[in-house]
């Protein structure tokens, strides 16, 4: 294995958290993505006792850096997907990211951090539940790759 | 109380720049391609060499040298008496138990990923660049959101 293949992603995933370093020196916030985004959209407002325009600003710079930097680096390449699964994928991972508190994001990349053991638990099920599910869409003939 | 209302206030700029920061670390790991997820998640390749496609470790890279900081920052970062550079205190998670909703959510989670090869952070930082593909799933993804926090109010 050469592992001068996997820099890029090691040195995206050291600036990953530089990322959240300064969310959490800066405003004191863990870098959970699902749930920065659930909480701009619908959270629920207390008169006046929180400031939340900062969600949608990171969100912002995600979205508008995103476009930057898949111009500047390397666009996606999208997998074929049929519509239908595609929507069901986005069903499941709003409900389940809402459901279970986080993503990869603020249960891999920031729970982990904070040794969190109710982030070991989230991750530990997400990745199995990710394995089997490709590993038992290719037995049933509908191979994800 | 907040001191600013402000939309250009120095907490709602760090944000931005996180928001930028993280955008550039994903695109260059390479978790906004599906591809990657997928051959990560892909670990029937690994066990059986009749399986479709390969089993990329990058996804593993990612996470390990994400954790690499944020074990030291969430280490280093005095919280106990002291306040964000910009905000009034820290607010980070503080349940403890380990409950049906947490892995039930998880797992969820988890499939969907599979089947899309997107989770929240990449499907966000592509969805100006990944065409249809990306639109569907973060209008699921929203609609999804919706139905979670509505049957929590209740």
């Amino acid at each position: 294995m050469d592992l001068s293949n996997y820099l890029p992603s090691l040195a995206g995933g050291v600036v990953i958290g530089l990322a959240s370093w300064l969310m959490l020196a800066g405003l004191g916030r863990v870098t959970g993505i699902s749930g920065i985004a659930s909480s701009a959209l619908f959270g629920r407002k207390h008169a006046g006792s929180h400031d939340g325009t900062w969600r949608w600003m990171f969100l912002i710079g995600l979205v508008a850096g995103g476009a930057l930097f898949a111009t500047l680096l390397s666009a996606p390449s999208a997998m074929p997907r049929q519509s239908w699964v595609l929507a069901i994928a986005g069903l499941l991972v709003g409900f389940g990211t809402v459901m279970g508190s986080g993503c990869t994001s603020g249960h891999g990349v920031c729970g982990l951090g904070r040794r969190s053991v109710r982030s070991l638990v989230a991750t530990c099920t997400f990745m199995a539940t990710g394995f089997a599910t490709v590993l038992i869409a290719a037995r049933i003939g509908y191979p994800l790759i | 109380m907040m001191k600013s209302k402000s939309l250009i206030s120095s907490k709602n700029l760090i944000a931005l720049l996180a928001g930028l920061v993280f955008a550039f670390g994903l695109v260059l790991s390479g978790m906004t391609q599906p591809a990657k997820v997928i051959g990560f998640l892909n670990v029937g390749a690994m066990l059986d060499g009749s399986f479709p496609g390969k089993w990329d470790p990058s996804l593993a890279f990612v996470m390990g040298g994400a954790l690499l900081v944020t074990l030291v920052a969430f280490a280093v970062t005095p919280r106990t008496g002291k306040r964000p550079w910009f905000a009034e205190k820290f607010e980070l998670p503080t349940r403890k138990d380990i409950d049906i909703k947490l892995m039930g959510g998880a797992a969820l989670f988890g499939i969907g990923w599979a089947l899309a090869g997107y989770c929240p952070g990449p499907a966000l930082t592509s969805v100006l660049v990944g065409g249809t593909d990306v639109l569907i799933f973060i209008a699921a993804l929203i609609i999804g959101m919706w139905f979670a926090t509505r049957l929590a109010a209740h």
